[in-house]
């Protein structure tokens, strides 16, 4: 039988001489009817352009077909050379035979347009549906998609709605002309993890529904397992493995496949905890950095003069401590408070409520240091792009009131050796440096004071996952190295599950659970923390199914002298109490 | 509705302002309306005239006392008589308004429609040699001076075509509209064509910028055309710099237009600007200069209503 789509030796290159620069480099693949493709590998693997080629989306981004073709079987039966097509025959096919959801749904709807006009629009081009037929076939679209009040939320804006309903919104708008392929870009990266759940749950979903073909591109290669029937993997441009799912699971061939496989963070339920924890041997009683009862509320004003209405509750009521040379994390998904605490603890935010204590262990020291320093989720933003490396990490010496000499020089040089970046760097550019290259340093950056406590706000998650292994290993080194004690800010269990010796599940503004990092991963006790720890996708929990959760997360908006319950703990174990249930 | 209440109450302060700073700068300019009325002759007055001139006027009391009677003339919608006209300020002011208004709108309506096909076609040809065209035509649009143009308009015309602009008595729209016409035209074009020129780059920036957002991919992938992807999709998303641009524009434009005016003989409110304060006519500089300031104003607060109509992200009055 003839595949849907059937691929061979596609090359695509971009700029003035495509030919030269080609960043697809003879990739073949076919998809069958109702077959799920993943496509998985790092950026700059070529995974995108090849999912934008298939639709000549690639043509827009300066992009060019150089070679090979890609048949698709329409739906009468004819087969049809996308590679070689025009403009106009290309518009028949999009949407209509070959539809495509992308990374960020917050940037991928039209932000001045009502989400009704844009489910409209698929019917109106491929169906000649106008007026109240449109609208009705807009209804039924979002009601496939799951959306509660579909109807009233036709007449809604993107910017009323959250990233997972504009997801599905994206999803409504790909399947409305019941198209026989999807292409899925990353669809579910931008994502809380609990939302990812739900979108690959409702993905599945349809698919069983409607039998159509999908190509799923992702840099996850867990979360492939749980959709996906063949696999693709794709390294500078290449593929260099492709067949069934279990197979490549469970016996990759290719280096770069195992390399994926075993090198990369994967949840694993507790078992990959450290297990050079400092509490159960009692060893250091000193806590580095103590929060107590920490509030954090924005008021809610409905203009300048007026009085305050309300109050954002961001973080309400949140103690923990940190010793020396350990690591807390704190989890939760957006908007549950978690940066907002990190943003506290660093005086960036002005907390209404609570105490911190960090002990300084810099005290008989001859430099006064800030003994907190902190690492950001973006290191493409957090290097001034105008400054020499050296005039970076100069910064915090400078503002700190100290002077650059000789022995700063060879703090400098000293740091930049041990997270493993060339003598040289010091004269350099930030853009001359890769992304992981510019978190190490950050990390420099961040240890040029000698701080008891670093603050790592999702600090790799804008790695990719091979990167991000390295950057977690380099931080466990120096935490050994310095003694540091690290509060490190994330949603990706994986990540936490690598690094955390205690674990901090932080729901609305307030802790949830909190203790040992492989008891509250492995025997999970408060209902959220049990929902996020599932909501994780894992190989060895392929072909599990989720229930889809319409549920929105609570609101954290309270009305004026709001305040809320004292918290009743209840324990379990030595180091691990949860937060009890109203 | 609420917001549009305090947006208003704010003009009386801003007014407040406005009058204060022209009150004081015109005094700060040495000489009087004696002295500007009478020139050298003024040295021949006996004291006793030059003090029955200056009460006159109204400049024998010290500053604070003539600004109080002016503000208080004011708010009982007296702008005060102007020395030179021998009129009510708020006549001669609202006599020269509707000529520079209509000149304002015309030049506008150029622009745009000049502007906004030329930025939308340049940016869709992005780096080929159309574009290149277009391009270049708008900076040579935006540095060529008025007068030059308008020189250039008028030379042209007289010496290739033997054609000359229709001078004479100003006659307004609503007795005469083709005399009305054919007298602003080319004025309009004068001014309309750098304006064009500020429109069309404001409006390929923006459209670029767009046309490479998400949501114009999103477009892309539903299967949308050409036409479709640029008309409904990109352009409500590009308008918003081109009307904060033709705001300012306009904005300014309602000031008068002092160099095309004076091409053109027109009898605008920027040739009367200028003359009152060569004149030191105290009362007219004053009052047009919180006219033209209203004016601003309105056309400020007219752009943030039409960003709201634009882009449903934005709402007023919330922080």
């Amino acid at each position: 039988m003839t595949p849907l789509l059937s691929v061979l030796d596609l090359r695509v290159g971009f700029g003035r001489n495509p030919q030269a620069n080609e960043v697809v480099r003879g990739v073949s693949f076919d998809v069958a009817d109702g077959e799920t493709l993943a496509i998985v590998g790092e950026s700059g693997s070529g995974k995108s352009v090849t999912a934008l080629s298939i639709n000549r989306l690639v043509d827009f981004g300066g992009g060019r077909i150089t070679g090979g073709s890609m048949k698709l079987k329409r739906a009468d039966g004819t087969i049809f050379e996308l590679a070689t097509a025009t403009e106009p025959q290309l518009t028949g096919i999009r949407g209509a035979e070959i539809g495509m959801i992308f990374q960020e749904p917050m940037t991928s709807l039209n932000p001045v347009l009502t989400i009704g006009t844009q489910i409209e629009e698929s019917f109106r081009l491929h169906r000649g549906l106008t007026g109240r037929q449109a609208t009705a076939a807009a209804r039924d679209a979002l009601d496939r998609v799951r959306i509660p009040d579909a109807a009233r939320r036709l007449k809604y804006t993107p910017n009323q709605l959250s990233g997972g309903m504009l997801q599905r919104v994206m999803i409504a708008i790909a399947l409305a002309c019941n198209p026989r392929l999807l292409i899925a870009d990353e669809p579910t990266t931008a994502l809380d993890v609990t939302v990812q759940a739900q979108i690959m749950a409702l993905l599945a979903e349809l698919k069983r529904e409607s039998g159509m073909s999908m190509i799923f591109i992702t840099h996850d290669i867990g979360l492939v397992a749980g959709i996906a029937d063949k696999v693709m993997v794709m390294q500078n441009g290449e593929a260099v493995e492709h067949g069934e799912l279990n197979q490549i699971l469970d016996s990759p061939q290719h280096p770069y496949t195992q390399h994926l496989l075993q090198d990369v963070p994967h949840f694993a339920s507790g078992r990959a905890t450290r297990a050079d924890g400092l509490r159960d041997k009692g060893a250091n009683t000193q806590p580095a950095l103590k929060v107590d009862g920490l509030v954090v509320r924005f008021p809610l004003k409905s203009s300048f003069f007026s009085r305050a209405t309300g109050a954002v509750h961001a973080v309400d009521g949140v103690d923990f401590d940190l010793m020396q040379g350990e690591t807390l994390a704190i989890v939760g998904e957006s908007g549950s408070g978690k940066s907002t605490t990190a943003k506290a603890v660093l005086g960036l935010v002005r907390s209404t409520r609570g105490n911190f204590s960090v002990a300084s262990r810099m005290a008989s020291a001859e430099r006064s240091a800030k003994p907190v320093q902190m690492v950001f989720q973006n290191p493409y933003a957090s290097l001034n792009p105008r400054l020499t490396i050296e005039s970076i990490l100069a910064e915090p010496v400078i503002a700190t009131g100290g002077r650059v000499d000789a022995q700063t020089r060879a703090r400098m040089a000293s740091l930049l050796e041990r997270v493993g970046l060339p003598k040289n760097s010091l004269e350099r550019y930030p853009h001359e440096f890769s992304g992981g290259q510019r978190q190490r340093l950050c990390i420099a950056r961040a240890l040029m004071l000698n701080p008891s406590v670093v603050v790592l706000d999702e600090a790799v998650s804008a790695l990719d996952v091979s990167v991000q292994a390295k950057v977690l290993e380099l931080l466990v080194d120096l935490q050994r190295e310095f003694g540091l004690a690290y509060l490190f800010i994330s949603h990706d269990m994986a990540v936490v599950e690598r690094i955390a010796h205690r674990i901090a599940v932080i729901y609305a503004g307030q802790i949830v659970e909190i203790g040992d990092a492989q008891s509250v991963l492995s025997k999970p006790r408060h209902s959220y923390t049990k929902k996020l720890i599932s909501a994780v996708p894992a190989i060895d929990r392929r072909h599990e199914h989720f229930e889809i959760d319409t549920r929105q997360v609570p609101s954290l908006v309270r009305p004026q002298g709001y305040e809320p319950a004292p918290a009743k703990w209840e324990k379990f174990g030595a180091d691990h109490k949860v937060r009890m249930e109203t | 509705m609420d917001y549009l209440l305090r947006r208003l109450a704010t003009f009386p302060l801003v007014l407040l302002g406005v009058s204060i700073l022209v009150f004081v700068a015109i005094r700060m300019v040495p000489g009087d309306s004696i002295t500007a009325m009478l020139g050298t002759e003024a040295g021949l007055l006996t004291p006793a005239q030059r003090d029955s001139l200056a009460a006159y006027f109204g400049i024998d009391q010290p500053w604070f006392i003539q600004y109080w009677r002016w503000v208080g003339g004011i708010l009982h919608g007296n702008f005060g008589i102007s020395v030179t006209y021998g009129r009510p300020v708020l006549d001669v002011i609202l006599e020269r308004f509707p000529l520079t208004l209509e000149l304002a709108l015309l030049s506008m309506v150029i622009a745009l429609a000049v502007g906004m096909p030329a930025g939308i076609y340049a940016a869709t040809h992005n780096e080929k040699p159309s574009d290149l065209g277009v391009r270049i035509v708008a900076m040579i649009g935006q540095s060529t001076p008025s007068f030059v143009l308008g020189l250039l308009i008028i030379y042209t015309l007289s010496a290739g075509f033997g054609v000359l602009p229709a001078m004479g008595e100003f006659a307004p729209l609503w007795q005469d509209p083709l005399r009305n016409l054919s007298q602003l035209i080319l004025p309009a074009i004068t001014l309309g064509f750098a304006f064009a020129a500020s429109v069309t780059r404001i409006a390929r920036s923006a459209m670029l910028d767009v046309l490479s957002d998400d949501y114009v991919r999103t477009a892309r992938s539903k299967g949308a055309s050409a036409r479709s992807v640029i008309w409904r999709h990109a352009l409500p998303n590009a308008l918003i710099p081109v009307v904060t641009l033709s705001g300012i524009e306009f904005g300014y434009l309602l000031g008068g237009a002092v160099i095309v005016e004076q091409i053109y003989a027109l009898p605008g409110l920027g040739r009367m600007v200028l003359d009152a304060i060569l004149q030191r006519d105290y009362a007219l500089v004053q009052g047009s200069v919180l006219f033209i300031a209203f004016n601003f104003m309105i056309v400020n607060l007219l752009v943030d209503l039409a960003y709201v109509a634009l882009d449903p992200r934005i709402r007023l009055g919330e922080q």
